[in-house]
């Protein structure tokens, strides 16, 4: 890199810059993640209990008081200072049940929802951008896609297949609920299409792939991480029902099939409340926490919903002038 | 050597551009209807009009954007067809360069200055990697964006409205070409910035050598910046010829009217503001006559009936009205 003159004499000298931009890049990256939460209450309470939830399943080995398979007590002990979260009935520790289910129901619900995205980004912007007859085939397969009943069809063939483990799981959640995020992200891309910095990227000559990868998809950004939040959601709801159906691997450890076994022991009749609730109240947390981070994002990518201080504000600056003018 | 120099680099003759209606492909609008024009070499052609006129498609179409309908386009002598198919339609594509008219859409906004800067130099193969940065540097501070190493690290939505357009003509002018569309680059501009933008433009025309199409629906900035003028309405070329001529002595009604419309305090002989409210037509593949009938306050019965012939009323002045 040589000199740059800046404003007549004065240079800047030829290696200073780039290592002061690392900084500079790192610091407006970390102040650009912060103004996400700054003033957002629903994502800041989604983002504290996501990171905790992350942080109890990546560290369940440690955090686990037991081992989550083995018989460590009797059938149905209470909450106690020994059993967090009491015992099922077999005997197994609930609160190390529920760690170790974290990781496979989270596991699932990301994987599911990581590969149903990857779906949508490439049927959803293949279609907009290519048009034509490109766009009708692939928009006649989402419709056929997205008309399939989704969990009666899963609950066929999970019961076709017999008590599936948690890969079939993720694979069948991952490949039947991309359509509605492919959708959006197509008619997102219709109108990215005809802007101008895609024409003018397309008349100076830039290949077709770039303009996808490079030119649009990178304005996408927020939609695609709706879709997958919400499709993350989605797929942990639908683990937890077929597992609660039984359909799942029950001799796995996921939050579903603690359902099942709650459900199997017949835990709120016999007063074992604790069994039922701790992995019930893990979804509801988790769903929570997704679908509040989800919601902050649409206020970003859609400001009109935006709530908040804005409208206290002007809320405010109304109240002042109605009693000005006498009104109230 | 002179015939070189007489070879038009760009020239459109007998153009017409009809585009569907609606899902049926039966009905159509006939956008442009024989249009001719030459583009010379360090030279600029203004192509003026009120929205709708088919200035914007003409631009379009010598940019390839849209396919013409009829009609013969010569680069540089050759059929571009022919061009297009000897040297690629990239080759093409770095030679007649265009620039938008929404400063706001034609960049990235979420890309940085520099890779809008970068994209062309690379596509083209201008520089080699480790030269790319310096030129980046150096195309904006040729367009007067200084610090450029600053200016280089923004978004577009840091730059001002002019500044961006400054950008996107560094954009233009990074791949050297011959031919520069500037598709209305001024009319979305604060009026306070527009005559920098169209200095920049004259500089890169007179020191460069660089052909302009400068559309733009302001007939004033059309005589400052461009030494020919061709005014458009509904598809068709009514007047054109030397800027000075179209402009200080116009014949078309139509002209005329775009004339009174531009705000001159310093004017003294009052023209009178002629003209019919009437409904603009929508111009079909059938339609006939003079297309500005139902506006003109000097219509003829042959008016109606067919397209007046071309007329040199002086030397390099060109009209098609049968009043004048």
């Amino acid at each position: 890199m040589k000199q740059i003159p800046i404003h007549g004499d004065a240079l800047v000298s030829p290696d200073k810059p780039k290592a002061n931009l690392i900084y500079k890049n790192l610091g407006s990256k970390l102040k650009a993640f912060w103004s996400f939460f700054e003033g957002n209450p629903p994502a800041l309470i989604g983002g504290f209990l996501l990171t905790l939830i992350m942080t109890m399943a990546v560290l369940a080995p440690v955090l686990a008081s037991h081992d989550p398979d083995r018989r460590v007590a009797r059938s149905h002990v209470e909450p106690s200072a020994k059993h967090f979260l009491g015992s099922t009935r077999s005997g197994r520790d609930v609160y190390s049940q529920l760690l170790f289910g974290a990781q496979k129901t989270l596991s699932v619900a990301l994987a599911a929802g990581a590969i149903a995205v990857f779906i949508a980004i490439g049927v959803g912007v293949t279609a907009g951008y290519m048009g034509g007859r490109v766009d009708s085939y692939l928009n006649f397969l989402t419709n056929v896609f997205l008309v399939f009943p989704q969990l009666p069809l899963l609950i066929v063939l999970a019961a076709f297949l017999g008590q599936v483990s948690s890969l079939v799981i993720t694979l069948l959640l991952g490949l039947t609920s991309w359509p509605w995020v492919a959708r959006v992200i197509r008619s997102q891309t219709l109108s990215l299409r005809h802007k101008e910095f895609v024409i003018s990227a397309e008349v100076m000559g830039e290949s077709r792939w770039r303009i996808i990868l490079v030119e649009i998809l990178p304005n996408l950004v927020s939609i695609v991480f709706g879709g997958f939040l919400g499709t993350t959601i989605y797929a942990m709801g639908a683990e937890a029902g077929l597992g609660i159906l039984g359909l799942g691997d029950s001799t796995e450890v996921s939050w579903g099939s603690m359902l099942y076994w709650a459900q199997t022991s017949s835990s709120l009749f016999t007063g074992a409340w604790w069994e039922m609730l701790a992995p019930a109240m893990a979804l509801a947390l988790t769903g929570g926490a997704l679908a509040l981070i989800n919601m902050s994002i649409d206020q970003m990518s859609n400001p009109k919903l935006k709530t908040g201080k804005h409208m206290k504000l002007w809320k405010k600056l109304k109240r002042e002038a109605d009693q000005r003018r006498g009104l109230v | 050597m002179m015939n070189e120099l007489n070879t038009p680099v760009l020239k459109a003759s007998g153009l017409i551009k009809d585009f569907p209606i609606g899902s049926g492909n039966k009905a159509s609008m006939r956008a442009l209807n024989d249009i001719s024009f030459e583009l010379h070499k360090g030279q600029a052609l203004a192509i003026v009009g009120e929205s709708g006129s088919g200035k914007s498609t003409s631009a379009r179409i010598l940019s390839r954007i849209f396919e013409e309908t009829a009609g013969l386009i010569e680069y540089k002598g050759i059929k571009l067809k022919d061009f297009i198919k000897k040297f690629g339609r990239l080759e093409y594509a770095r030679q007649v360069q265009m620039v938008f008219q929404d400063p706001f859409g034609s960049l990235n906004p979420v890309h940085t200055i520099y890779h809008h800067i970068a994209r062309p130099l690379l596509i083209h193969k201008r520089t080699d990697k480790q030269g790319v940065e310096q030129a980046v540097y150096d195309l904006l501070e040729l367009v007067g964006l200084s610090p450029a190493y600053e200016t280089s690290l923004k978004y577009p939505h840091q730059l001002s409205g002019g500044q961006r357009q400054r950008v996107a003509i560094a954009r233009a002018i990074a791949v050297e070409p011959e031919v520069i569309l500037a598709d209305e680059p001024i009319s979305m501009l604060d009026v306070s910035v527009r005559l920098g933008i169209l200095n920049l433009m004259a500089e890169l025309k007179d020191k460069r050598g660089i052909s302009f199409m400068y559309i733009t629906h302001d007939i004033a900035t059309a005589r400052y910046f461009a030494e020919k003028t061709a005014v458009m309405y509904l598809g068709h070329m009514v007047e054109w010829g030397d800027s000075d001529a179209v402009t200080q002595t116009p014949q078309h009604p139509y002209t005329q009217l775009l004339l009174s419309a531009v705000a001159d305090s310093a004017r003294k002989d009052t023209v009178e503001f002629k003209a019919n409210t009437g409904e603009i037509p929508l111009w079909g593949k059938e339609s006939k006559g003079c297309p500005f009938v139902s506006r003109c306050h000097k219509v003829i019965e042959p008016c109606h009936q067919t397209m007046p012939a071309i007329k040199e009323i002086s030397s390099g002045h060109f009209i098609r009205c049968y009043q004048v």
